[in-house]
């Protein structure tokens, strides 16, 4: 009895919840001495939830990446509105964890959020994801993303292969410019197999409404789309959704593949990994990182999901050849002569708009061939 | 049981009486005190089934929410919107109406202004505001009064009426965000036009929190005073007690609720402003951010009376502030904050049945060494 009560207070027992007292007391001074010896902490900042199988764990896949770097700290912070709320948490992260690199990864936090907060923090560095950095803005923030249109494109082209109907859907969040690239992408590599195809698209309003997305895959089905691709946070509805119709899926943000195994032809996947720990290694080394940064297949930031087993032979001949025609660079989906789905004309003839186009980035049309509008 | 049966014989009998008004101060301090702590310790249990420390909770939602200038800052910019969207519930509730649906008269409010704001660019700053203020009072007001109007007209149940009003104003509100008011420039997020700087409110000298946290509290004083200390605040309250007997007494009753209701849909009306003039700089999805049901908490939590609703929006406030430390440092998903103030909300409903009924008890706690 006496041995028990005793036992707790033995010297080994003592040492440890000493130790580990003056450790927690003594991590403020700590932490600040690990950042001056080369030690880094980034902080990712999502608008959703990080295994939402779309646009907010594609990040995490990045930031999972950056964690297993040497001598770099991650924290995260989900469902983050795009609103003050990010201020408070930028904010937060910097003076409660000592972040010296913000990833606020959501198109809405750049204006005005991250545009009045950087000012504030010199030292610290806020690369925004979608956002366009301009001349002006502060010069510790910048911007990046990736031209992911092309890999809605080859989505398009394997579409285009494997329609009957000849009508293809497109379940999207918003009538903004990156969206809208998106859904003219997809319907114009499907027309580069057949011309005849259209695409109907349906907006839900916002970035993740489960249940709107999967009445609008369900509106899609019944109007007799048979190929289906989305942009919106989480594709996992849509996907499954489209699948259990027996419509096929292209994916987008990350691979869906398993959420449809047999339903799946391709996807538009961020490879973010890749281009976050390109950003830390640059930070860890002191070197400047730019203020505005785009790429797509050919510098790594997208990738193609690879080709499902329904995909036929002919499908994937042209996809390889698309994909090998993108990576030289230069390739143009919105070219003349082309005209939106009003009869305005977009591209006259000769007039070709390639990905690094940053006209392309205020796109507020839907090409001809597209059923939908953009209000 | 030994204990007890000896105290009461040495008192002989019981403790002495308390005038009924010390009771039900003591009552309307000490009961939602103790639902507070009560959720805390409900909760408390919660975090031990995730293997989470309470202890480390409660540490760090001091720390992100009172322990330094910028965890005040933090705070702080909850609080403005929550005094107004609590006030819209706790105005009605004197009337004895259950008003859940403020978030619509601040959305739509905020809309007001900011489409408001934004064509005032030309006229003196003190005209804008004054315009900018109008159309937001009167664009919550006339909401929420719909709500009491169609109350004392139809028999619409309020709660349900003002809930469903709420996702009509959401709608409403994105509809027009992005069609008629939308300012072309805004690609990526649809946003009105940006209100001129000249009409946006400014931050407090010396303190980074903007003028609707003092305004705020200015407001839920000056509503406490109508409430309480006048004539128009007693029949409302008389109405909310006992409606017979206000229609019995003659008080104009219809006109009391649809004035009321109309006054607390414009307060609410009146948050939404100071968010998009404040904050945003103009109207965009960002302003529905749930704070209407913050409110609810806030307004119960401090049983409807204005004053208290100052200190309890504080400490939502500071909950609501918390929310992202505790995510990062104790690996917990954001809705923690939410479970936390649902335990709150359940114990405070729960904690209802105690008024008028610890009258015992309380004397038993007073007089406790004085008994022996």
């Amino acid at each position: 009895m006496k041995k028990i009560l005793v036992s707790p207070f033995s010297r080994r027992s003592f040492l440890k919840t000493t130790g580990a007292l003056v450790a927690t007391t003594a991590m403020p001074f700590g932490m600040r001495s690990a950042l001056a010896a080369g030690k880094l902490t980034v902080g990712f900042v999502y608008v959703g939830a990080k295994d939402d199988y779309g646009y907010n764990q594609a990040h995490a896949e990045g930031a999972a990446a950056v964690k297993a770097m040497e001598g770099v700290t991650v924290i995260e912070e989900e469902n983050v509105a795009e609103s003050v709320d990010v201020i408070n948490t930028m904010e937060s992260m910097i003076n409660f964890d000592g972040a010296a690199l913000l990833f606020p990864t959501s198109f809405g936090y750049y204006d005005p959020y991250v545009k009045e907060t950087a000012p504030k923090y010199a030292d610290v560095r806020f690369q925004h994801c979608g956002g366009l950095w301009k001349e002006g803005d502060p010069s510790n923030a910048g911007s990046y993303f990736g031209y992911i249109g092309m890999g809605q494109y080859l989505n398009g082209v394997v579409a285009g292969h494997m329609t009957k109907s000849k009508k293809i859907g497109f379940v999207a969040a918003k009538p903004i410019p990156q969206v809208l690239n998106n859904i003219n992408s997809f319907l114009l590599g499907a027309r580069s197999v057949d011309p005849e195809i259209t695409c109907q698209v349906i907006f839900t309003g916002n970035w993740s409404l489960p249940v709107k997305e999967a009445e609008a895959t369900n509106a899609l089905a019944d109007q007799g789309a048979d190929v289906i691709t989305c942009h919106v946070d989480g594709p996992k509805v849509v996907v499954e959704t489209a699948a259990a119709r027996g419509c096929y899926v292209c994916g987008y943000h990350v691979d869906q593949s398993t959420l449809a195994p047999e339903k799946y032809l391709t996807g538009a996947e961020w490879n973010w990994p890749s281009v976050y720990t390109d950003f830390v290694k640059k930070a860890l080394a002191g070197e400047p990182i730019d203020n505005f940064v785009r790429g797509g297949l050919t510098e790594g930031f997208i990738k193609m999901s690879p080709l499902g087993p329904s995909v036929t032979e002919a499908a994937a001949k042209q996809f390889e050849a698309v994909k090998a025609e993108i990576m030289k660079g230069g390739f143009a989906a919105i070219k003349g002569p082309l005209k939106d789905n009003k009869g305005n004309v977009v591209a006259t003839a000769g007039q070709a708009f390639p990905e690094t186009d940053i006209a392309l980035e205020s796109m507020d049309y839907l090409v001809e061939g597209v059923i939908g509008s953009t209000n | 049981m030994t204990n007890i049966s000896q105290n009461e014989a040495a008192a002989s009998g019981r403790p002495p009486a308390l005038p009924s008004w010390v009771i039900a101060r003591i009552e309307a301090l000490a009961i939602p005190v103790f639902a507070l702590i009560a959720g805390a310790a409900l909760f408390s249990l919660f975090l031990m089934t995730q293997g989470k420390s309470p202890q480390e909770f409660f540490a760090l939602v001091w720390r992100a929410a009172f322990s330094s200038a910028f965890s005040w800052k933090n705070t702080l910019s909850h609080v403005s919107p929550l005094l107004m969207a609590a006030l819209c519930v706790a105005i009605p509730a004197r009337l004895g109406l259950m008003v859940i649906g403020g978030e619509g008269a601040i959305i739509l409010g905020g809309l007001a202004a900011a489409v408001v704001g934004a064509s005032c660019g030309s006229i003196p700053a003190f005209f804008g505001f004054a315009a900018m203020v109008v159309a937001a009072f009167v664009v919550g007001g006339v909401w929420i009064g719909t709500v009491g109007a169609l109350r004392v007209k139809r028999g619409v149940n309020e709660t349900i009426s003002s809930l469903l009003m709420a996702y009509i104003a959401t709608a409403i509100f994105n509809q027009l965000v992005e069609s008629v008011f939308r300012d072309p420039a805004s690609l990526n997020k649809p946003a009105t036009m940006p209100i001129p700087d000249a009409l946006r409110v400014t931050d407090l000298p010396f303190l980074s929190t903007h003028w609707g946290v003092p305004v705020g509290i200015v407001i839920c004083i000056a509503c406490y005073f109508l409430l309480e200390r006048t004539t128009i605040g007693f029949a409302a309250r008389v109405t909310g007690d006992n409606i017979r007997a206000a229609q019995i007494q003659g008080l104009p009753v219809s006109r009391l609720v649809i004035g009321f209701t109309g006054l607390a849909g414009g307060l609410a009306g009146l948050g939404g402003f100071f968010e998009v003039s404040a904050i945003y700089g103009n109207a965009n999805d960002s302003l529905i951010s749930g704070v209407g049901n913050t409110g609810i908490l806030v307004a119960f939590l401090a049983r409807h009376n204005p004053l208290a609703i100052i200190p309890v929006a504080l400490l939502l406030g500071g909950f609501e502030a918390s929310s992202g430390l505790v995510q990062r440092r104790m690996d917990l998903p954001d809705a923690t904050i939410l479970v936390f103030e649902g335990c709150i909300f359940i114990l405070v409903l729960l904690s209802e049945t105690l008024y008028g009924r610890s009258d015992s008890l309380i004397r038993k706690i007073l007089f406790a060494g004085r008994s022996k």
